[in-house]
């Protein structure tokens, strides 16, 4: 079958040639099948921004919404509450927020726009438990805060976590933004607008 | 072999014939790359046929971005029951109270156009007329003893007759005029559109409905010259391949 | 690399397979057109597994849901759309390059000794395949689905005695419904997809161990050179699978054409009822099935005489299920001395075309409703597309053969 005239070259050209083509043309087809695993229309519809109105959050209040399937919780703190964080500061493992589980308008005394209302994604960021709100003090504490009971890690009122606890960092504030001055939006800022 | 292919084409031919329609329709001479028309199109499906008719597969911010239209400009013209702009046009009427008022509920027009093919929508649309019988006073040409109202009766007027749908225009050899054409010869109220006008209207309407029976077609067809072109470049190296190794076989 | 290999090959005999099956399997040199069918077959299978995967992963098989969640893959799945009808067009394509495969075995006699195996694991996939195509048709739980599945599950009802217990059993409901479709969809996603996996494999392996027929019918086996290899075989890989991508680049040409254009196919692909829901209290005007059983239901409903004291429906059913079973015991209707179509006789080549245009006329008369069409005809093809097989044995003895040459001719 083999003959001396046969171009090898030619051959190994061919065979290279049709192969990259074909590899390209494989790629290009597992594209649908890839892209069919972001989230769908109906997932994004049902993820979508959610619109809170706080004119009846009163102070030291806590509201809960869902955005994404998640626990968003949004407190209007006392000055009290305030003045207290300022007493966590030595008590939690980055005060100054530097690791970015904020966006960079909450990067602040307060983890806030403004002063008072600080808007917190209500999932432990240890292993996704939801903490538990207790304004006036957390077990073995002096500062109010919240309390996780899977594991028992700690944040103060602006989601700082507490140093020696599982969780390794503080709780995500979601990207947000103020419509007025009582309505607020979750889920898209100025940036993502 | 050739025999064959002729014995297949003839019997297709009179497969087309034997499922034949059973009232003429009107050409709906529609093109579903024409944005403005559907666009058109929508603004009527979302004042005249909303009301009632949902379509429910379909969602607002995937008509709103395939049709150009901002998502401001469309939640304030085109959604009428407050509805996020992500959820799905369910359209706002009870279904159980339609059923009461109309007999049945009004069916879900997603797929409208591909159930009943846009010549039959763009006929039917034309061919209420007038008919004290019937409960809602008209009755129509495509579908008979219809349970729908003349909704469009403001913009077309009502036909005092039967309208003639499924034919086609002769121009006159002397006058030069046109004789025969389809639509209503005799209205018995007038609307606010003139025959022409509420035909090209309907004709937009038929289009977005044909849009949002298939909203994939443009990207489908976007996309195809692109495979196809791929496929064709693949050929050559393919072909030269099995033409270099087939040398050796004698 | 090499290394790789022999490590693996010592514990798994992956070199031997190799040149078993592809690189050591002489097949003939004189291949056609016609034989392209069997590993396009083999392509559109893993297109119909892999989009199928896919689209379990957004369908939801209840009454309640199918529907929506069909239209939810259309609409709201990034290229939803794309894999559904790659789907559905590929189910018809199968049907397309199996049919077309079949043709050239009947045409090249490639059923004949010692391939009678090899025929009759292809008849079962042909089989299987149809109750895979029927079960997913329906899965999308439109009216047609619906009407569809309970016109072909009541032929169950037509058997006497326990026909009608039976359909209530294949149902698991007084009518088709929500139970019923979750028993198809498993049927549908994972059983048979699983005996046809079986098959396939069992048809390829006893192909590989007999060697593969050819136009000419010639036993290429009979003359070997020195090294035992046939003179008129060369080996699959690399000269057939070079001729296959060629094939396969067409094939795809003409798939994507009507995947991206053309996926309803003028209502044949996708019938035009199936944009409706299903609903169990009317009926669509016109029933038909999808174009690749419509050549069965036609001799379904050609049969119109009682017979025997039982009804006509039962007599349609037995008719239409011989019509498939007849398929199975060719290789020992044939008795001519040779294979191919091109050294048998006349006779052959005259019933071979009767039995080809009785059955698209057939394929033909299924789609039509019933009086749309002279009612003789479908009666009369079912006749003819019978005699093909019965009168096989007669005419195959009796008419003259020409020689078969020694060699192939290429």
């Amino acid at each position: 079958m083999k003959e001396n005239d046969v171009n090898q070259s030619r051959r190994r050209f061919l065979v290279g040639a049709t192969s990259v083509v074909g590899a390209a043309g494989a790629v290009g087809a597992a594209v649908p099948f890839v892209a069919s695993w972001n989230p769908s229309a109906k997932a994004k519809a049902a993820g979508a921004p959610v619109k809170v109105d706080i004119s009846k959050l009163q102070t030291g209040q806590r509201i809960t919404v869902e955005w994404r399937g998640k626990p968003v919780w949004l407190i209007k703190r006392t000055p009290d509450m305030l003045e207290e964080l300022r007493e966590a500061d030595d008590l939690v493992s980055d005060p100054q927020s530097e690791v970015p589980q904020q966006p960079a308008y909450a990067t602040n005394e307060t983890r806030s726009i403004k002063n008072d209302v600080v808007v917190l994604v209500g999932i432990c960021t240890h292993l996704g438990c939801s903490p538990q709100y207790l304004p006036e003090v957390i077990p073995d504490e002096t500062v109010g805060g919240f309390y996780c009971p899977c594991h028992g890690s700690k944040f103060d009122l602006a989601g700082r976590v507490f140093k020696g606890v599982p969780a390794p960092t503080n709780l995500v504030v979601p990207p947000h933004m103020y419509l007025d001055d009582t309505n607020l939006i979750i889920g898209v800022d100025e940036e993502s607008a | 072999m050739r025999k064959l292919i002729a014995i297949l084409l003839l019997a297709t031919g009179s497969l087309a014939w034997g499922a034949g329609v059973k009232v003429p329709l009107d050409k709906a001479d529609i093109d579903i790359h024409d944005k403005a028309s559907k666009q058109r199109g929508a603004a009527i499906f979302a004042n005249y046929c909303m009301g009632c008719h949902g379509m429910s597969y379909s969602r607002y911010e995937r008509v709103a971005d395939d049709l150009g239209i901002p998502h401001e400009l469309f939640v304030e013209n085109l959604i009428f029951d407050g509805s996020k702009i992500g959820q799905l046009m369910t359209g706002s009427m009870d279904k159980d109270l339609a059923a009461s008022w109309f007999g049945a509920p009004p069916p879900d027009l997603s797929l409208t156009a591909r159930l009943r093919g846009p010549d039959w929508l763009y006929s039917y649309l034309r061919g209420f007329y007038k008919d004290d019988s019937r409960p809602w006073g008209v009755n129509n040409v495509v579908f008979k003893d219809v349970g729908m109202p003349h909704v469009l009766a403001d913009l077309q007027g009502l036909c005092a007759e039967p309208p003639v749908i499924g034919v086609v225009a002769e121009i006159d050899p002397i006058s030069g005029t046109e004789v025969g054409a389809p639509g209503c010869r005799n209205f018995a109220t007038t609307g606010s559109m003139d025959p022409a006008e509420f035909d090209r209207a309907m004709l937009d309407l038929v289009n977005y409905l044909e849009y949002v029976g298939e909203p994939s077609r443009l990207k489908a067809e976007a996309i195809a010259p692109y495979v196809l072109l791929f496929l064709v470049i693949l050929f050559v190296p393919a072909y030269l391949l099995n033409r270099e190794y087939w040398k050796d076989v004698h | 690399m090499q290394k790789l290999i022999n490590w693996i090959d010592e514990r798994l005999p992956i070199v031997d397979a190799w040149e078993k099956h592809l690189s050591k399997y002489y097949a003939p040199k004189n291949f056609n057109f016609w034989y392209f069918f069997g590993s396009l077959a083999l392509v559109v299978l893993v297109n119909q597994l892999l989009t199928g995967i896919w689209l379990t992963m957004s369908y939801v098989p209840t009454a309640e849901g199918a529907f929506a969640s069909v239209e939810y893959i259309m609409r709201d799945v990034e290229f939803g759309w794309l894999i559904r009808y790659l789907h559905s067009t590929g189910a018809s394509a199968f049907f397309v390059v199996v049919y077309l495969h079949m043709f050239r075995g009947l045409m090249y006699g490639s059923y004949q000794k010692p391939r009678e195996l090899i025929w009759i694991f292809g008849m079962t996939i042909y089989l299987v395949l149809m109750a895979e195509a029927f079960l997913g048709y329906l899965l999308p739980w439109g009216q047609m689905s619906y009407w569809g599945a309970q016109v072909i599950v009541s032929l169950f009802g037509a058997i006497p005695v326990v026909g009608e217990d039976l359909a209530q059993w294949i149902r698991g409901d007084y009518l088709i419904s929500g139970i019923t479709l979750n028993r198809f969809f498993a049927l549908h996603v994972i059983a048979l997809p699983i005996v046809l996996i079986g098959l396939v494999v069992l048809h390829i392996l006893a192909l590989h161990e007999v060697g593969s027929n050819n136009p000419d019918g010639v036993d290429i086996k009979k003359n070997k050179d020195e090294n035992g290899v046939p003179r008129d075989g060369i080996p699959f890989h690399p000269y057939y699978t070079v001729h296959d991508i060629v094939g396969l680049v067409v094939f795809l040409f003409v798939f994507c054409v009507v995947v991206f254009y053309f996926p309803e196919m003028g209502g044949y692909f996708i019938e035009k009822p199936n944009f409706e829901p299903a609903n169990p209290l009317k009926t669509p005007d016109h029933i038909a099935p999808v174009w690749y059983f419509t050549p069965f239901y036609a001799m379904l409903r050609a049969v119109t005489y009682p017979l025997f004291g039982v009804d006509a429906k039962f007599w349609g059913v037995v008719v239409m299920g011989a019509g498939i079973a007849i398929l199975f015991v060719l290789p020992w209707l044939d008795k001519s001395p040779v294979r191919s179509i091109r050294y048998k006789g006349m006779l052959s080549k005259i019933w071979l075309a009767i039995f080809v245009v009785s059955f698209v006329i057939l394929g033909v008369c299924g789609a039509l409703p019933a009086d749309a069409q002279p009612s003789w005809l479908a009666p009369l093809c079912t006749a003819l597309y019978f005699a093909y097989f019965l009168l096989m044995p007669l005419y195959t003895k009796m008419e003259s053969t020409k020689p078969v040459p020694e060699r192939v001719t290429h």
